[in-house]
């Protein structure tokens, strides 16, 4: 009994923030009122006409969308090798993969930044697009890594046998066999990649900066509740896919058991 | 096979470049002014101690601990309760709500807090926001996630039987969880808590947006040394001793969990 009104308790602890972002979302003043004082979708409208949040918008999808396309593919081979190739200290390789997710945002931040300017790409894209690749890339491995590990290679063996080129069964066999490690992969490197800010805030200007950056940017400088509407349209697309990952994916078996 | 890891290599080269290029500007001299640094020189790494930022080091030490020990105490139930509840829905309930702050990003979470803590919902008897206590709020929303996820992995993998079998020697629910479960979910409790206080010595939008500029932890050095005063190697001193304090504590985490980090 205590114990259930404990993580009740504990629960609301968790919720109240996104509670309130979202109820604040509709505040129809822009000074704060709780609970609000009417209704209004106005914030909502000014997140979608604010010039700065729609270049932002563009820049979060080029880069999340640039370095997911380029982690999936480069993950998948490097799950694959860690698994099946015969590597000496195996385990040494898999630690130097997963090592970026150890080291501090702003350490790395300002490591890309000094290495991009000695390289002159401050002002480029390319340099988000780099990061945000050496990121998720680890999620990549760690996903499709497991997945990888639960082939069973007899099935490979068949179609091999039956004259599949090894083309064929990479692609007919290995990749459908993958795929829920492929989705998960895909999952994470997207959620990761679109909420990443620390190492952004250090590489990106106003020109290429991407949503997360822009919205600390306007905390920092207004404090009308344009960015609860923004933070509240986040929340509903994490719940979304966090609803399609429980329906597909069984999130339970994804963190409780490895 | 083998070749199949070179890209992957390639993307690790960058890496290292970045940290290599970090390592290298924490020994260059600054010079005022100018983002050419100067010779080689050890007086960054003196800065980590001098007086105007001593206090953000001891600030971050001290609320990286207290951060460590409260997350726990709050993440142990909801971790037991994800471990043992015996309805499927439940579960996923559970799930779901511990996991939906772990995916919605820093600034979303950290401007929610802005605004409970600022006293536009509930009028706080002391002031909350841009002060030690509101960052610790933030800090330990943040890590709970992380802990609950790891916690209940734990207690996941108790086998109930011991539990019964002290309850039916005849020990009372209290004493079962202090003697039974505790003992048998230290390995968890310990690498959560390696992992939580590691991640808080490095915390960045928590600090930067609840404490508004009045509390400092070892990441906002960074950036207003680096961002705001292109003091870059100056800021880079202050991220070596952000990675040194990290990296010692995860590998202290994977010792004592066996290998077994994140």
């Amino acid at each position: 009994m205590i114990l259930r009104l404990a993580v009740l308790a504990l629960l609301a602890f968790m919720t109240l923030p996104t509670v309130v972002v979202i109820a604040v979302s509709f505040n129809p003043t822009a000074i704060l009122s709780f609970p609000p004082a009417g209704f209004s979708w106005r914030w909502y409208v000014n997140v979608l006409t604010y010039p700065q949040f729609q270049r932002a918008a563009w820049n979060s999808l080029v880069v999340t969308g640039g370095a997911v396309a380029l982690a999936l593919p480069i993950g998948t081979l490097a799950a694959l090798a860690l698994e099946r190739a015969r590597l000496p200290g195996r385990s040494l390789w898999a630690a130097a993969l997963l090592s970026p997710l150890v080291v501090p945002g702003v350490a790395a931040g300002l490591g890309f930044l000094i290495l991009a300017a000695a390289l002159g790409l401050l002002r480029s894209r390319l340099v988000l697009i780099a990061a945000h690749v050496t990121l998720v890339l680890p999620f990549v491995v760690r996903s499709v890594w497991v997945s990888v590990r639960n082939l069973d290679p007899a099935l490979e063996r068949a179609a091999a046998s039956l004259g599949a080129s090894p083309r064929r069964v990479f692609f007919r066999v290995t990749l459908p066999l993958l795929r829920p490690g492929l989705f998960a992969a895909l999952l994470f490197a997207v959620v990761v990649s679109v909420n990443e800010f620390v190492v952004s805030l250090f590489i990106s200007n106003r020109v290429t900066e991407i949503l997360p950056v822009a919205m600390f940017t306007y905390v920092v400088n207004y404090t009308d509740p344009t960015i609860a509407a923004l933070s509240s349209l986040f929340i509903a697309a994490t719940f979304l896919v966090i609803w399609l990952a429980d329906h597909f994916l069984d999130l339970g078996r994804v963190f409780l058991q490895h | 096979m083998k070749l199949l890891l070179l890209p992957a290599l390639a993307v690790l080269a960058v890496f290292a470049a970045a940290l290599t290029a970090l390592f290298r500007w924490s020994l260059l001299e600054f010079v005022p002014g100018s983002l050419a640094p100067g010779a080689y020189t050890l007086a960054n790494f003196k800065g980590v101690v001098a007086p105007q930022y001593l206090h953000a080091v001891w600030d971050t030490v001290i609320l990286a601990a207290l951060t460590t020990v409260l997350t726990l105490a709050a993440s142990y139930p909801v971790a037991y309760a994800l471990a043992r509840t015996p309805s499927r829905r439940v579960r996923s309930a559970l799930l779901v709500l511990t996991l939906a702050p772990f995916f919605t990003g820093a600034i979303v979470r950290t401007y929610a807090w802005v605004l409970v803590l600022g006293n536009t919902v509930i009028t706080w008897p002391v002031p909350m926001l841009f002060t030690e206590r509101g960052v610790l709020v933030g800090l330990i929303h943040f890590s709970m996630p992380t802990m609950i996820l790891i916690l209940a992995a734990a207690l996941s993998h108790i086998d109930p039987a011991y539990e019964r079998a002290a309850a039916s020697l005849g020990a009372r629910p209290v004493r079962v969880f202090w003697r039974v479960t505790l003992p048998l979910s230290m390995p968890g409790i310990v690498s959560g808590g390696l992992i939580v206080f590691a991640w808080t010595l490095s915390a960045f939008p928590t600090p930067e947006l609840l404490g508004g500029g009045k509390v400092k932890m070892i990441a906002n050095v960074v950036k207003d040394l680096g961002l705001d005063s292109f003091n870059w190697p100056g800021a880079a001193a202050f991220a070596m001793l952000a990675l040194a304090l990290t990296l010692a504590l995860l590998a202290g985490a994977g010792r004592l969990a066996g290998g077994r980090v994140t």
